[in-house]
């Protein structure tokens, strides 16, 4: 039986037909539209490199039935710069060199951009660690990571106050 | 991953009636069940999707003090709406300590209640499980067997249940809704998850076709804000399991303990509510000596299933030290690492 859905993906809305409804958002994005962004890395939930955003939260997208997310908004890596510049998590994450060999870090982009959502974090270190403990990086990036989400939140932190004052 | 319908009821009453059938299963978030659909390890015909169904994402607090957290709320939801962490803050904290960010945001809390072991030989379809398939054997006996339970096994079993959620639960009287094909019924979250005895493969009080609508805290369980923590030691600091947890929660009155509430996680197929420790608390003072005797009388039962005797001497440890930070006070702010023994937080004494 086919099953009709309905997306919208990093602003777009696209529509999907399904003829088996085993497929997971994240072979939706890579095999349907092509968005290899998003790894797959376990396709068990362990690793977090296919974190993902839907409807303004960080998931595994390897464990979400695509056809059981019908309406949902996503965002992936494919969606957070504007055009050229940069979004402010991917920039940190090169002035940091968080990152070797680059297969974790749409993952863990995503799941900085998800967890500075939250703001269960702050610019403590010891929170950052434990709160992006689901996005796992097999070259030992980490350091680098936790500098460049505590860059990015720090720039984050700064312009909400500019808008503010 | 075997092929199967997908039904999406619109109605709990179209839901039940689309589950009863055997072969089906309910999806909420399907953080383990898609996980043991990929490992071959459950294998359902059909999946009644139930993430539609309206009424069940709500946390309200009920006339007469009680507190409903429908079986939808996602575990992150729940562990940072204010009113509740304010209110029953080692459940909170044990919350947080599960899984990881990503898995609280989608994991709901009835799929957490009904979450199945991660007994690795149960996750390998070469390995003989008793659960997995009834009268095959169980590899854990003779196997890797240190996690494994030191409470209430059986020769047929001796997986533990994994939920941290389900512990400071079960210490706070937590009470199921179900709703099932004769109608609505609810139960004592104690009385919901089974020991093994002959028969693993049934691991609740669940028939076909039920599903867990909501959980609820009785009014009392407001009453241990004050003093409740919830300690795990995990093989590593965040995103493990429980090798050993406890959940402890006091009331306490002119310098007295007036009611305590003891469980454990980690060490059995269900949360295990250690009443003949608490009765040791009732009416005393919160002191060490106390809390010794506590912890010796939470293990009494207690016996290796394997490599795992450790456990047990863990778990004494770990229910004295949740004791004695309960009795310091549940602190302002959640520790930076939730329910880590190796979080700094002040009035931790090694026991």
């Amino acid at each position: 039986m086919n099953h009709s859905i309905s997306l919208t993906v990093n602003g777009a809305r696209r529509d999907f037909v399904l003829d088996d409804p085993r497929v997971t958002l994240l072979d939706l994005l890579r095999e349907r539209l092509h968005l290899t962004g998003t790894k797959k890395g376990c396709d068990r939930g362990q690793c977090g490199a296919c974190t993902i955003l839907v409807d303004g939260k960080r998931i595994n997208s390897c464990l979400a039935l695509a056809v059981s997310h019908d309406g949902a908004d996503i965002l992936t890596i494919e969606g957070v710069a504007r055009g050229d510049q940069l979004h402010p998590v991917q920039a940190a994450f090169i002035a940091h060199d968080g990152f070797q060999c680059g297969f974790c870090t749409p993952g863990q982009i995503m799941s900085a951009i998800g967890m500075m959502q939250e703001a269960q974090a702050g610019s403590d270190p010891e929170r950052i660690r434990e709160c992006m403990s689901g996005n796992l990086c097999r070259c030992g990036a980490y350091a680098g990571i936790v500098d460049a989400v505590l860059d990015a939140q720090g720039q984050m932190d700064e312009s909400n106050q500019r808008r503010s004052a | 991953m075997k092929q199967f319908d997908y039904v999406r009821p619109a109605t709990v009453a179209e839901a039940v009636a689309a589950a009863v059938q055997p072969g089906a299963a309910y999806l909420a978030a399907g953080t383990n069940l898609l996980d043991l659909m990929k490992g071959g390890v459950s294998r359902p015909d059909r999946l009644v999707d139930v993430t539609h169904l309206d009424g069940l994402d709500a946390i309200e607090t009920l006339a007469d003090g009680s507190l409903r957290i429908g079986a939808l709320v996602s575990n992150a939801d729940l562990a940072h709406d204010p009113v509740f962490a304010r209110s029953y803050p080692a459940v909170a904290e044990a919350l947080l300590s599960g899984a990881s960010a990503q898995l609280r945001n989608a994991a709901t809390v009835g799929g957490n209640l009904l979450q199945r072991t991660r007994c690795a030989y149960f996750y390998d379809t070469a390995s003989r499980c008793n659960k997995r398939e009834a009268g095959s054997g169980c590899d854990a006996r003779d196997g890797e067997n240190r996690g494994h339970a030191v409470l209430g096994w059986s020769d047929s079993c001796i997986a533990t249940h994994p939920s941290d959620f389900c512990v400071p639960l079960v210490a706070l009287d937590a009470v199921v809704e179900i709703e099932g094909k004769s109608g609505r019924r609810e139960i004592a979250l104690d009385e919901l998850h089974c020991l093994p005895g002959n028969s693993p493969e049934r691991e609740s009080a669940l028939e076909p076709g039920d599903i867990v609508v909501a959980v609820r805290l009785p009014p009392a369980a407001r009453g241990f804000a004050a003093h409740a923590r919830y300690l795990k030691v995990r093989d590593r600091t965040s995103y493990a399991f429980a090798v050993v947890s406890a959940a402890a929660a006091l009331r306490i009155e002119n310098g007295k303990v007036a009611e305590a509430r003891i469980a454990l996680g980690g060490v059995a197929a269900k949360p295990w509510r250690v009443r003949a420790a608490e009765d040791v608390l009732r009416g005393v003072a919160p002191t060490a000596d106390a809390f010794q005797e506590a912890a010796w009388r939470a293990l009494t039962d207690a016996k290796p299933s394997g490599d795992n005797a450790f456990k047990i001497e863990l778990a004494r440890r770990i229910v004295m030290r949740a004791l004695t930070l309960a009795a310091a006070g549940t602190p302002a702010r959640l520790p930076a690492l939730p329910a880590s023994p190796f979080a700094a937080t002040s009035g931790a004494i090694h026991a």
